[in-house]
C-alpha cells in the first residue's frame, strides 16, 4: 500500500476544470508548467482527457450550470481522484458568494483535498499547495 | 521453449526493451525540457507513470461500444511491438536469426500498433476518438507508401537482400548505407516517416492534445494505458534501433564500439525530439501532401541514385 501511495505521488497528472472563471486562474495555473515554475520536475503533466487524469483543479465560482458539468466530470474520473479548489472562487466562493446563480464553493458539491486561497493564488502558493497534496497522508 | 521464452520476455524481448524505451522516453521530456528551458522530470518518471496507470487506477470501460475489442486492442499493440523488437534486435545485438524476408513482415508488424490504436479508439464509441482514429488512418495511408520505398531502396542497396541479418553485413562488408548520397536521403524519409509512426508533433493530429483530448486514446483509463504507454515507450527504441539496423551499420559490442552504438541510437532519438520541439503541429491535408509528393519524391530519387550506383 505504501508502495502504491509513493508511486502515486510521483506521477500525478492534472486536469483542468475551470467553472465560471476571470481567467486569472487559469493563466496562474499555466504559468506553473512554464520554465520559471516547471511542475513537470515532480512529474506532474496537463492531460486533455479527464480519463488520464490524477488530480482535478477546479477554479473560479461554481454557478448552478458548471455544477451539473463538474459532478459529471467528478463522475467520469477513474478513482483514486484528487480534487484541488483554487483561488478564493473555488475555496469559498469570493464575491460571487451571496450572487443568486452561484451553486456553492467546491467542497460542497465534491469532497475536496486540498484548498488554495488567493485572488489569483501566486504560482509559489500554487506549489505550495503541491506540497501540501503530496504530504499529506492518505484518508 | 524455455529458451524462447526467455529470449520473449526477457532479453531482448519485453523487460529489455520495456526498460531502455523507459530510459529514451526519459531522455526525450529531458531534452524537451532543455530545449525550453526547464530541469525537466526525474529518470525514472516514465516508470512512475507506467506502474501507476497499472497499479493505482480504476479501469473505466465505454458504456458504448464493444468493450472486448476495447481491451484487446492495446494488447495486440503490444505484442506486435514486441515481436517486431525481436525481429529487429535479434541481428542487431549480432545474434544471427530470422528468415529470408524478415524485412517485409518487419514492415507490417511495425504498422500494426497504429492499426490497433485504430481499432480501440473507434470500438470505445466516443465521437472525439473517432475523429483521431480517421486522422490515424489518413495518416498511415501517406507514410506507409514512403516507408515501403525507405525499405525497397535499401534492399536494392543491399544486393536485393531481403533478410536483415544479410543487410548488416553488406553494411560490415562495404561501408554503412548513409555513407552514400542516396542512403542520406533515404535516411531524411525515414526519419520523418518515424516521427508520423511515433506520433510526433508535426504529425501528432491524431492525438492532437489541445483540440481532440488524445484523440484515439480519450477513452483509455488505467491498466490498458498503461499498455499504451509501453507500447510507446517500446516503439520509441526499436524504431530508432530499426533505423540504426538498416543505415548506420548497427551496434558492434567489443571495446570503444558500445560507446558508438549507444550514440547511434540517443543521435537518431536526438534528431526526433529535436524535430519536434521546433515544428507546430500541421493539418492532416497537409502531412498527406508532404508524404505524398515530397518523401515520395526524395524516396524515388534515392532509388534512381541507387541504380547509378551513387
Amino acid at each position: 500500500m505504501a508502495f502504491k501511495d509513493f508511486i502515486f505521488k510521483k506521477s500525478l497528472w492534472l486536469f483542468h476544470f475551470g467553472g465560471a472563471s476571470c481567467n486569472n486562474c487559469d493563466i496562474e495555473i499555466l504559468d506553473c508548467l512554464t520554465p520559471r515554475y516547471d511542475v513537470e520536475r515532480f512529474g506532474m503533466q496537463l492531460v486533455g482527457s479527464i480519463r488520464h487524469a490524477d488530480v482535478l483543479l477546479v477554479n473560479g465560482s461554481i454557478n448552478k450550470k458548471d455544477k451539473v458539468r463538474l459532478l459529471e466530470i467528478y463522475h467520469q474520473a477513474p478513482k483514486p481522484i484528487l480534487v484541488v479548489a483554487i483561488g478564493a472562487c473555488g475555496c469559498t466562493g469570493g464575491i460571487f458568494a451571496e450572487g443568486n446563480t452561484f451553486a456553492g464553493p467546491v467542497d460542497k458539491i465534491i469532497p475536496v483535498d486540498v484548498y488554495i486561497p488567493g485572488c489569483p493564488p501566486k504560482p509559489e502558493a500554487i506549489i505550495g499547495g503541491i506540497v501540501n497534496l503530496i504530504n499529506k497522508q492518505p484518508a | 521453449m524455455l529458451q524462447n521464452l526467455f529470449h520473449f520476455l526477457i532479453y531482448p524481448g519485453l523487460l529489455f526493451v520495456t526498460v531502455i524505451g523507459g530510459l529514451l522516453s526519459w531522455f526525450d521530456r529531458k531534452v524537451t525540457a532543455m530545449v525550453q528551458f526547464r530541469k525537466g522530470p526525474p529518470i525514472l518518471q516514465p516508470f512512475y507513470d507506467f506502474l501507476k496507470l497499472l497499479l493505482v487506477k480504476e479501469t473505466i470501460l465505454p458504456a458504448q461500444g464493444s468493450k472486448i475489442t476495447f481491451l484487446m486492442a492495446p494488447v495486440c499493440a503490444l505484442c506486435a511491438a514486441i515481436l517486431s523488437g525481436l525481429f529487429i534486435l535479434f541481428p542487431l545485438l549480432g545474434i544471427k536469426a530470422g528468415f529470408s524476408g524478415d524485412l517485409i513482415v518487419l514492415f507490417y508488424l511495425l504498422s500494426i500498433p497504429s492499426l490497433a490504436y485504430m481499432i480501440g479508439g473507434l470500438a470505445s464509441g466516443n465521437p472525439l476518438a473517432s475523429v483521431g482514429a480517421s486522422r490515424e488512418m489518413k495518416l498511415m495511408i501517406s507514410y506507409e507508401l514512403t516507408f515501403l520505398l525507405v525499405i525497397a531502396g535499401i534492399i536494392l542497396k543491399a544486393g536485393m537482400n531481403i533478410r536483415l541479418f544479410d543487410v548488416l553485413q553488406v553494411q560490415n562488408d562495404t561501408g554503412a548505407f548513409i555513407g552514400s548520397i542516396s542512403g542520406v536521403l533515404l535516411f531524411i524519409a525515414s526519419i520523418f516517416c518515424l516521427q508520423a509512426k511515433l506520433g510526433l508533433v508535426p504529425f501528432d493530429m491524431a492525438e492532437a492534445e489541445t483540440e481532440i483530448m488524445h484523440g484515439h486514446f480519450i477513452e483509455y483509463s488505467g491498466l490498458p494505458y498503461a499498455l499504451i504507454k509501453l507500447t510507446k515507450y517500446i516503439m520509441l527504441f526499436i524504431l530508432p534501433a530499426f533505423l540504426v539496423a538498416i543505415f548506420m551499420g548497427g551496434f558492434k559490442w567489443q571495446g570503444i564500439h558500445i560507446l558508438w552504438s549507444v550514440l547511434k541510437i540517443l543521435v537518431v532519438v536526438l534528431l526526433l525530439t529535436l524535430i519536434r520541439n521546433t515544428n507546430p503541429r500541421i493539418k492532416i491535408n497537409q502531412a498527406m501532401r508532404f508524404f505524398f509528393l515530397w518523401m515520395n519524391l526524395l524516396a524515388i530519387i534515392a532509388i534512381v541514385l541507387i541504380f547509378f550506383g551513387l
